[in-house]
């Protein structure tokens, strides 16, 4: 162990792994000094387990209905959280939802990057026409509000939770497009992209081996960043009932469900909103954290 | 780039006309975009338009009138060409609902909206930008950490779930706000007919009228989604403050004012708030265009008649040219504050110009 770390912090290392191992164990060290952003890597642990595991955790099945049980409050033995109109647990619901969260999640996490890297990429290596063109799209979709583009897209493609993902990857890789271009023409004119080209290797070949790779650092903060507001779109999706459909178990749609008995039975709405929260507030947290890490100007002196 | 080596008026007169004609052909790009887009949109939802009108049961020579009528047997160009055309005279369609042109519903709408958007501006201005100052002045302590954290919770906050919650707590349990809608039902009728409406707006309305119980009412009503709204964009407004703010501080400018023994307060608020006024105009101008589409979610719980109730209703009865009516609407109006917001920059900002 201890032999690890003195080769982690070599200052003389002697492979391109040891030296980039060695800046992640930096940047590590530097992470682990921020409460906010370990708070927040906690709850984005834990979210990962739970999803993981929700078949063994969840205490009841989250579809099970049992209209005796029905609008029971929190505390009541066996439902920690109450039940809703239907007698199904909240607890397992939300525990079950749990997937359906990291799914939307991930999904535009991998999707939206990718169009935006593309995008980006091509923009800033051809620059010229092409890179107006491209951008001038980027803007017009910057230009639109997102979640009514979202809604507009929903409602062409109908409900359901793959065509809320497409939506929202639709309307998310603009920015992407923007950091990555940037990053594009700081290295376009440099030394070893020429060296590359020099030995005769394709346009697609540089982008995809050269010119992305050095994007991604960037782009992974902001999609860490953006993945909290991908969440409240997502809900406020479901919330809609554009999003996921009945019965699954998704946050969004469980705040709508809850809303009729929102006076007399508040823990219907009020407890999924909560899991919503704190999902969003630790990746806000972690995104905040990794961004003072791996972003020097921002980083306390 | 102002070219040093002739100053005067003419370059200077030149450049500006230069940017201005960029500048516009800029924005007759985005806004043929948009529409584009919108148009598209129109064209691959699963929604006949035909049909729509006519209803299912009219015959084959009825359906063929609407559809000449409409256009849709020309090129699909000519058809965009049509769209844009009728567009830029201010006819975005017809709402299949109440067979209304969708520009005069908007019209109707809009208002709502943009006092409801423009209060919660106003706080989240009002409370963000002192509280990215303090925080900015006192990196590192205790006030420092709330403003960071109470400004990720409102980046964090489903803002439908954040209304429910507040009218549970502030309307159902205590009582302190008016509930849903714009006005007590009571009032309701009364506003439509003894108050003249010169802005629709009813805050201004009452006010002009002398109505002052109908205002106090209003106020009540619209306070709390105004409120909620506010604590987003106050997180957002308060975040980029501090960042600003803390930027600023660290410039050699600000070490000689301390050095002359200039008072702290001076410091900050005059010379340092001057430049990070900049900035945080384009800041403030985002927040405001997001407010005014992000009053989505929360104008379905508050039951607001606004821009966005207008879109979900539409959306939720396949009142297609209304959604997208809609859409072209906030979306202009996005680029225009964009665009104002790029200009106010180069008022306030020397260097830019």
């Amino acid at each position: 162990m201890a032999g690890l770390r003195v080769w982690l912090m070599d200052p003389n290392p002697t492979s391109r792994r040891q030296a980039r191992l060695g800046q992640f164990w930096l940047g590590w060290l530097r992470l682990r000094r921020n409460p906010l952003a370990v708070s927040g890597l906690v709850i984005v642990g834990l979210l990962l387990v739970v999803a993981a595991f929700a078949p063994v955790i969840a205490p009841h099945d989250p579809l099970a209905q049992d209209l005796s049980r029905r609008l029971l409050p929190p505390g009541t033995p066996g439902n920690l959280l109450g039940t809703d109109d239907f007698g199904r647990d909240i607890l397992s619901r939300i525990i079950t939802g749990s997937r359906i969260t990291l799914y939307i999640v991930g999904l535009v996490a991998v999707t939206a990057p990718f169009l935006g890297l593309l995008i980006g990429t091509v923009s800033g290596y051809f620059g010229g026409w092409t890179d107006a063109v491209l951008m001038r799209i980027t803007d017009i979709f910057l230009a639109f509000p997102r979640l009514i583009l979202a809604l507009a897209l929903v409602a062409v493609l109908g409900p359901g939770i793959e065509n809320a993902v497409l939506a929202i990857a639709l309307t998310a890789w603009p920015p992407y497009a923007r950091v990555a271009r940037a990053e594009t023409l700081t290295v376009r004119n440099s030394d070893y992209i020429a060296a590359v080209r020099l030995q005769g290797a394709g346009v697609p070949r540089i982008i995809l081996g050269h010119v992305v790779p050095t994007c991604l650092p960037s782009v992974i903060i902001r999609v860490t960043l953006d993945m909290a507001g991908v969440i409240l779109i997502a809900a406020g999706l479901g919330f809609l009932g554009l999003g996921v459909q009945p019965p699954l178990p998704e946050w969004g749609l469980m705040i709508s469900s809850g809303r009729k008995y929102l006076f007399e039975q508040w823990w219907v709405s009020t407890m999924p909103g909560l899991a919503i929260f704190i999902v969003s507030l630790g990746f806000n947290l972690l995104g905040d954290g990794l961004r003072d890490v791996l972003d020097p100007k921002s980083a306390p002196k | 780039m102002t070219d040093i080596s002739q100053p005067g008026p003419p370059s200077r007169v030149a450049a500006i006309a230069r940017r201005i004609a960029t500048e516009g052909a800029t924005l007759v790009v985005t806004l043929l975009g948009l529409l584009l887009m919108t148009f598209l949109i129109g064209r691959v939802v699963p929604i006949d338009p035909v049909l729509s009108i006519v209803g299912e049961r009219a015959t084959a020579e009825q359906y063929d009138a609407v559809r000449l009528a409409l256009g849709l047997d020309e090129p699909l160009w000519k058809q965009f060409a049509i769209y844009v055309g009728d567009a830029l005279q201010g006819d975005l369609g017809q709402s299949i609902r109440t067979r209304e042109p969708v520009l005069e519903e908007i019209a109707r709408y809009f208002p709502a909206t943009l006092e409801l958007a423009t209060l919660a501006t106003l706080f989240g201005v009002l409370v963000g930008v002192p509280a990215g100052v303090l925080a900015a002045t006192r990196p590192g302590t205790l006030a420092d950490q709330v403003v960071r954290v109470v400004g990720l919770m409102g980046y964090s906050m489903p803002v439908f779930w954040l209304g429910l919650i507040g009218l549970l707590v502030f309307y159902g349990m205590l009582g302190w706000v008016g509930g849903p809608g714009r006005l007590d039902s009571a009032y309701q009728m009364l506003f439509e007919f003894e108050v003249t409406q010169y802005t629709g707006m009813i805050l201004i309305d009452t006010a002009l009228n002398g109505r002052w119980d109908m205002f106090a009412n209003a106020f009540s009503h619209i306070v709390l989604p105004a409120g909620l709204l506010g604590y987003v964009s106050m997180a957002y407004i308060s975040r980029m403050t501090r960042s600003f703010m803390m930027n600023e501080l660290g410039q050699e400018y600000i070490t000689t004012a301390r050095v002359k023994g200039m008072p702290e307060w001076r410091v900050v608020w005059v010379h340092a708030m001057r430049n990070v006024l900049v900035p945080l105009i384009t800041v403030i101008a985002l927040s405001y265009a997001y407010l005014l589409e992000g009053s989505v979610l929360t104008e379905t719980i508050f039951a607001w008649p606004g821009l966005g109730s207008y879109i979900t209703n539409a959306l939720f009865a396949a009142d297609m040219p209304a959604v997208l009516g809609g859409t072209v609407v906030v979306g202009a109006v996005f680029v225009a504050l964009n665009m104002l917001s790029d200009i106010l920059y180069r008022v306030v900002d020397p260097r830019a110009r």
